[in-house]
């Protein structure tokens, strides 16, 4: 195609894509105007009918919990497709040598970043075990709580190099995270077939509002998510880290 | 809306464009992640912490990572004859 005729199709292109964008956007309610009934519903609700303070939890964990157990099976399919992927071929050695760009040496982590991240790290998961645990009560909740635990293991590896950060992050230790955390989801659903309801229904007493057990199902489930996601963050993690290390296969063949 | 709504909303417009005419894709990602830090602090400025965290999390720091190390063995296998 010549350039001229490339011109005319990207115009007429962008032409119709801001007519579109110009109907829908002058079609949107005023900034701040919430139009639906349903979100106001929800936080008039949720704290009487399943005496949690989040109402986001409410709607993730059980109004539509089946919508987030199906995410939450999304991140799981993707996590074990990037370590069928990326699995190393024999034995995993835990102290492969970097590899190497010509004319860029590879320099140790300074004081400065040691330090701050070996500071970092406690407050980052203690910050992220709270973010799980009160999930039903205030902002937050299992995935991001969960999001801020995986995170915590690349500060370990950027304050302290790579072999320690291969030791304190087993990866056993995570397939079995992230495969107990979506169990817990799961069966947490079933346990509603069982008492005698319908799947993911809300059967454990629902507790004290405020206090870290309100909620009934939803703090397991949260707690599921949080166990799932932070295990599944630090395999992730750990199976791009380890790509920039010498693969066994191009070292000893 | 209020001043430091408008002002966030300018500024992760511009992080947005910025990433998109970001000559290298190394400066590109950490550009991506300067746009996850400003909307993360935008969501938390419209009242949606829940948000907010999550992309702080995912948008500002896993997203960016993964992308550094992906460019980082692509570049080691290009230079191998």
């Amino acid at each position: 195609m010549k350039i001229r005729a490339r011109l005319v199709v990207c115009l007429v292109g962008i032409v119709g894509l801001a007519a579109i964008l110009f109907t829908g956007i002058s079609g949107l309610p005023g900034y701040g105007h919430y139009p639906g009934p349903y979100g106001d519903y929800i936080n008039a609700l949720a704290p009487y009918q399943r005496h949690v303070t989040n109402a986001v939890s409410a709607v993730n964990f059980d109004y539509r919990g089946l919508d987030t157990l199906g995410e939450e099976f999304i991140l799981f399919a993707a996590v074990a497709g990037l370590v069928l992927l990326l699995r190393s071929p024999g034995v995993e050695a835990e102290d492969r040598p970097p590899i190497e760009i010509p004319n860029r040496p590879i320099e140790p982590a300074s004081d400065g970043v040691r330090w701050l991240t070996f500071g970092l790290v406690a407050v980052v998961n203690l910050f992220g075990t709270y973010m799980v645990l009160h999930g039903n009560t205030t902002p937050g909740g299992g995935f991001q709580g969960g999001a801020i635990l995986g995170t915590a293991s690349m500060m370990v590896y950027l304050g302290a190099g790579y072999r320690t950060y291969r030791r304190s992050t087993a990866k056993q230790a995570t397939e079995i995270g992230k495969s107990l955390g979506a169990g817990i989801y799961a069966l947490t659903g079933l346990a509603g077939m069982v008492a005698g309801g319908a799947f993911l229904q809300n059967v454990l007493p629902l507790g004290r509002r405020e206090s870290l057990l309100s909620g009934g199902t939803i703090p397991v489930i949260n707690f599921g998510v949080g166990l799932e996601v932070a295990a599944g963050f630090a395999l992730l993690f750990l199976q791009f880290i380890k790509e920039t290390r010498k693969q066994p296969s191009v070292e000893e063949k | 809306m209020n001043v430091l709504q408008m002002a966030l909303f300018l500024a992760v417009a511009a992080a947005g464009t910025l990433t998109v005419l970001a000559p290298s894709p190394s400066r590109q990602v950490l550009l991506f992640s300067l746009y996850g830090t400003l909307l993360t602090i935008l969501f938390a400025l419209i009242e949606a912490p829940d948000v907010a965290l999550s992309e702080l999390a995912v948008g500002a720091a896993a997203s960016p990572l993964m992308l550094l190390v992906a460019l980082a063995s692509v570049r080691v296998r290009e230079k191998k004859p």
